[in-house]
């Protein structure tokens, strides 16, 4: 048939003929493979710019938090680096602008040390040693006259460099200072050393101007790796350092290590230019990378959410979508099999209307033919057989008479239907068609329940047109049940624009195959005495009327047909 | 009633001859015709009491033919035979002038009526 090969063609996954599973199984392929597209293609973008992102914000913030502790180490350093010039200063000018004379005498030294206490910060004491190493003049807290430093290397170094600063040290007075001492060649001796100490309370100052966070610390070492000043974390003056400074003693260095107690940090060792201390400064890695942690957090939050919100979205975007396609799919098929249907019905009319008529000529000969035997043998008494053919004449005409309902059948069901319009009633027709058949369903004892809303709208259709649909829907139900059987007859509105009414009977029912062809013309499983045209027209006048008719059936449970017309055919 | 001129026009010469011979042994005066121009023929040499025209007919169908009647003689009681039960070609013929139709196979008692009925 052309017609189902350009079907085919059209759309062969619709209209091959699949089992409801394949379909519901090629819906669930078809969803899956959307979401995971869907998914592919927005995750995947989605998670490379998060790690692009996630890599870019930890050396940028990395740097952001590093360089801030540089330039704070750095500052720090110069202010050492300027306090500790400030009193080498100090002394050279003090060796320079006194003669040796001058800082020999007690009185002079002890006025000079009263003026460099009184003008700057942090002096001790101020001694004079001779080139014996023999301190010769003193002025200062303690009683160190006569004290001799000839066996001290700093004394050796002093001489050789012209000056000197020392470590930190306790020495004789318990308490950390260092010593600045400058090289003096004048008069007789070979060179004089005056020497200064310097209390380090002043180095804890200026730690202490770094304002730092109470959870990080910043000392001096030397290059033995001795504490120069107090650390908060990491021990007194004097003690080891816990931290290796790194070689080399220039510049600064930043590095990431494990502090005795195993906590990461992040230390800045700058190296001072000219002397021998390093400045180390240390944070907790985990303060200072708090704001990268909560970053990092928020990131993954972020991602998680839109990772959900995305997954949730295609997930309920793609079940609407593959819903509607589903839909449209079986509205598409469903209208198809309309077409179909009503093609075959119009075709099937078209070559029953030619059968017909072509039929119905030579069955007005045989009429015809059978009627002049009739004719004849009537008049001529005396003719043998008399009343043994006329029976058989008439017997020839009841046939034709039965052929000729059958062609007025099938020409009746090609017929276009011409349809009038009327106000009516349903409940009216339907109650008019069961008198038509009150007597066949009393004989055998069936049971016949209406349930007709009361307040059922009036609908605008075609009374007799109606009636053949009751007639044919309501003698099927007849026909296929047993005596004793139940019909039950239901109308309600279905909505604004509708109107349904329900046929059940308690009878035979049909088999899914049966229910699929039961509106198709000469179907029939009334073997022997049916046209299989009932349905067929019924069908067709429903779908004339503008409206729609569905059936279920179960086999030995019954069988319910739903008519739904239209309050108002549509124009 | 008997002795009343009927012409029969049909292309089924064998349907029309013997529901001639059927209505002759009935006392009518039948003649027949198997198309339009037969027809025509016919009612030109003389008029029928009463047509009975088929309206499936090959080359110039019965509605034609039946213009024609009407045209030339317009009180001329005209019965259709149609194969069809429809009212269509009915409704048809009987704006065309035609009386009234019978659906074939016809039962020749059912035609007797009509005559009884359409013709004075």
């Amino acid at each position: 048939m052309p017609e189902h090969n350009w079907s085919q063609r059209l759309s062969p996954s619709i209209f091959t003929h699949k089992t409801k599973d394949q379909d519901i199984e090629r819906y669930h392929l078809l969803r899956r493979n959307l979401v995971l597209l869907m998914t592919a293609v927005t995750i995947i973008p989605l998670t490379l710019m998060a790690l692009i992102n996630y890599h870019q914000y930890q050396s940028g913030l990395k740097e952001e938090i590093v360089s801030p502790m540089q330039v704070l180490a750095s500052k720090t350093k110069h202010t050492f680096e300027l306090f500790l010039g400030e009193k080498l200063s100090n002394v050279r000018f003090i060796a320079s602008a006194y003669s040796i004379d001058v800082l020999k005498t007690r009185d002079g030294l002890n006025y000079i040390f009263r003026a460099l206490k009184n003008e700057f910060r942090g002096f001790v004491d101020l001694g004079l040693i001779d080139c014996k190493g023999i301190q010769v003049n003193y002025a200062g807290p303690y009683d160190l006259i006569k004290k001799n430093y000839s066996e001290q290397s700093w004394y050796h170094e002093v001489k050789i460099r012209g000056i000197y600063i020392s470590d930190v040290f306790m020495g004789y007075r318990k308490f950390p200072h260092i010593a600045i001492a400058v090289h003096i060649t004048e008069g007789d001796c070979d060179g004089w050393v005056l020497r200064a100490t310097i209390d380090t309370v002043i180095f804890d100052n200026l730690i202490a101007s770094m304002l730092l966070d109470p959870s990080s610390d910043a000392f001096l070492i030397n290059d033995n790796g001795e504490l120069q000043t107090n650390s908060k974390f990491y021990g007194e003056v004097l003690s080891k350092c816990p931290f290796n400074p790194p070689p080399g003693n220039y510049g600064s260095y930043v590095t990431e290590e494990k502090d005795p107690e195993g906590l990461s940090v992040i230390s800045v060792y700058t190296h001072f230019d000219k002397l021998r201390y390093s400045l180390v400064f240390i944070n907790p890695k985990s303060v200072i990378l708090k704001k990268w942690f909560v970053l990092k957090s928020e990131m993954f939050f972020v991602y998680i959410f839109s990772t959900l919100f995305i997954i949730i979205v295609i997930f309920k975007s793609t079940g609407i979508l593959v819903k509607k396609t589903r839909e449209s799919d079986e509205r598409r098929e469903m209208a198809y099999r309309e077409l179909e249907h009503s093609q075959k019905l119009s075709s099937i009319g078209r070559l029953a209307a030619g059968v017909a008529h072509e039929i119905n000529n030579p069955l007005a000969i045989i009429n015809e033919k059978a009627g002049l035997m009739k004719d004849l043998i009537e008049r001529h008494e005396n003719f043998p057989l008399n009343e043994r053919f006329i029976k058989l004449t008439i017997s020839i005409q009841s046939s034709v008479e039965r052929c000729k309902n059958i062609t007025q059948r099938l020409l009746g069901f090609a017929r276009r239907m011409e349809i009038q319009f009327e106000v009516l009633d349903v409940n009216d027709v339907l109650k008019e068609v069961l008198t038509f058949l009150e007597k066949e369903y009393i004989y055998r004892n069936i049971e016949v329940v209406l349930q007709l809303a009361e307040e059922l709208p009036k609908i605008s259709s075609d009374m007799g047109q109606l009636q053949q649909v009751f007639l044919n829907i309501i003698s099927n139900a007849i026909a296929a049940i047993d005596n004793n059987g139940a019909i039950s007859i239901t109308t309600w509105e279905k909505d604004a624009e509708t109107i349904a009414i329900s046929i059940q009977d308690n009878g035979t029912g049909m088999s899914e195959e049966t229910l699929k062809h039961i509106f198709e013309p000469f179907f029939t499983t009334k073997k022997g005495y049916g046209t299989g045209l009932g349905l067929a027209i019924t069908y067709g006048i429903v779908k004339k009327l503008g409206g729609d008719i569905k059936v279920e059936s179960k086999e030995n449970i019954g069988t319910t047909f739903y008519l739904y017309l239209l309050k108002q055919p549509k124009q | 009633m008997k002795n009343l001129q009927v012409l029969l026009v049909d292309d089924e010469d064998e349907f029309i001859n013997t529901l001639a011979e059927r209505m002759e042994l009935r006392g009518f005066n039948v003649q027949t015709a198997i198309n339009g121009e037969e027809a025509m023929d016919r009612l030109a040499r003389g008029l029928p009491d009463i047509v009975f025209l088929d309206v499936m007919m090959p080359g110039i169908g019965g509605l034609d033919i039946l213009k024609q009647i009407k045209a030339l003689y317009k009180n001329l009681p005209v019965i259709l035979l149609t194969g069809r039960s429809s009212t269509e070609d009915g409704i048809k013929g009987m704006r065309l002038g035609a009386l009234d139709y019978l659906v074939k196979p016809i039962d020749i008692e059912e035609l007797i009526r009509k005559i009884e009925e359409n013709v004075n």
